[in-house]
């Protein structure tokens, strides 16, 4: 084997980070770098905690697309979804991953006023989204289309409500992480937490452009 | 990329950092400005998605194939720009995470509503049929 000619370091697949293959990377986690810093440990645990909601999100879209058709006689989806009303929640979502994104830069900067601000901008859109959803619901409820009423209905129901119940529980989070970072300061176990919520937040996106996308615009075409 | 100083290029390069990797000491103007390209594309998917819907310019079988094209890029724009996955080495072990949770995904919804299909296909059979389909 001509590997014991070899020099020490030599890394023919590049598993040091290098594009000559020499010499291994001073990046953390690889090569000679060292161990990881927290942050990027922390941050990587809690990506695992977000793919397993986005796994539990799969399962009740994977119910939804099998359930779309069990309408029992009752109300067809492309009666029953209003479009404007869910131009206007992506509208919300999207300002507010802008502005939870301008929110972590104030933090990392380290300015508390336009953290704040941020912060505050991004509960009041964030607050609107399940208003209008449970509006929503209300007046699905009240035209006989409940969740009791179908099949359709009842995964609707679900897949969307728990979608709320996710932006609702980010929202009890947003105000815990606002008021950290006022009465602790920029301590690094509080920014690691605001990068976590961080995350949390702009999952949540995601899992909604699958909502608007694969439910309320595939549900009107037909 | 404000990397025209060589004292920056060479701390950046040196730590092989990807870019949109948060720092204590990046310009706060630059990384608004990675968030704005973000939002502009974010926002021109989801107007291109609800605009095929809506105007029923294109030829009608292919608007769910457009608007799932649009999901997937959009979900795309936001894992970039909005939770910063990159090609760096600190998110070596992100991106391996995401991979299985597409995985995961896929093989969850796509089994789920091929097995249903398949199902709700025989049992519209009448039952002299069914023998011809084993």
């Amino acid at each position: 084997m001509s590997s014991a000619t070899l020099a020490p370091g030599h890394d023919p697949y590049h598993l040091g980070g290098r594009r000559d293959g020499q010499g291994e990377s001073a990046a953390t986690g690889s090569g000679t770098g060292g161990p990881s810093p927290k942050r990027i440990v922390v941050a990587y645990g809690f990506w695992i905690f977000i793919f397993s909601d986005i796994v539990m999100f799969a399962a009740f879209f994977a119910a939804y697309a099998v359930l779309v058709g069990g309408i029992a006689d009752g109300p067809k989806p492309h009666e029953l979804f209003d479009l404007t009303n869910v131009a206007i929640e992506t509208g919300l979502l999207l300002a507010w991953s802008f502005t939870c994104g301008v929110a972590t830069l104030a933090l990392a900067a380290r300015r508390m006023a336009l953290f704040q601000v941020m912060m505050a901008v991004t509960f009041l859109l964030g607050a609107g989204f399940p208003a209008l959803e449970l509006m929503e619901f209300a007046d699905l409820i009240a035209r006989d289309a409940g969740p009791s009423r179908s099949a359709f209905l009842s995964s609707l129901f679900t897949l969307v409500g728990c979608h709320g119940l996710n932006v609702g529980i980010g929202l009890l989070w947003l105000l815990t992480m606002m008021t950290k970072v006022l009465t602790k300061g920029f301590r690094d176990d509080v920014l690691r937490g605001t990068a976590c919520f961080a995350l949390f937040w702009h999952a949540l996106d995601i899992v909604w452009v699958g909502v608007f996308s694969l439910v309320y615009l595939l549900g009107v075409i037909a | 990329m404000s990397v025209d100083q060589p004292a920056e290029l060479s701390k950046r390069h040196r730590a092989d950092v990807a870019p949109g990797e948060a720092y204590p000491e990046e310009d706060i103007a630059q990384g608004i400005r990675g968030y704005l390209i973000g939002l502009g594309l974010a926002v021109l998917l989801t107007v291109c998605s609800f605009a095929v819907v809506r105007m029923k310019v294109i030829w009608a079988p292919a608007i769910p194939v457009a608007v799932i094209v649009f999901a997937i890029a959009q979900m795309g724009v936001h894992l970039v720009f909005f939770l910063h996955i990159t090609t760096g080495p600190d998110n070596t072990n992100n991106v391996m995470a995401l991979a299985f949770g597409v995985l995961f995904v896929v093989l969850l919804i796509g089994g789920s509503v091929r097995i249903m299909a398949d199902m709700n296909h025989n049992m519209m059979h009448s039952p002299t049929a069914a023998h011809s389909h084993p």
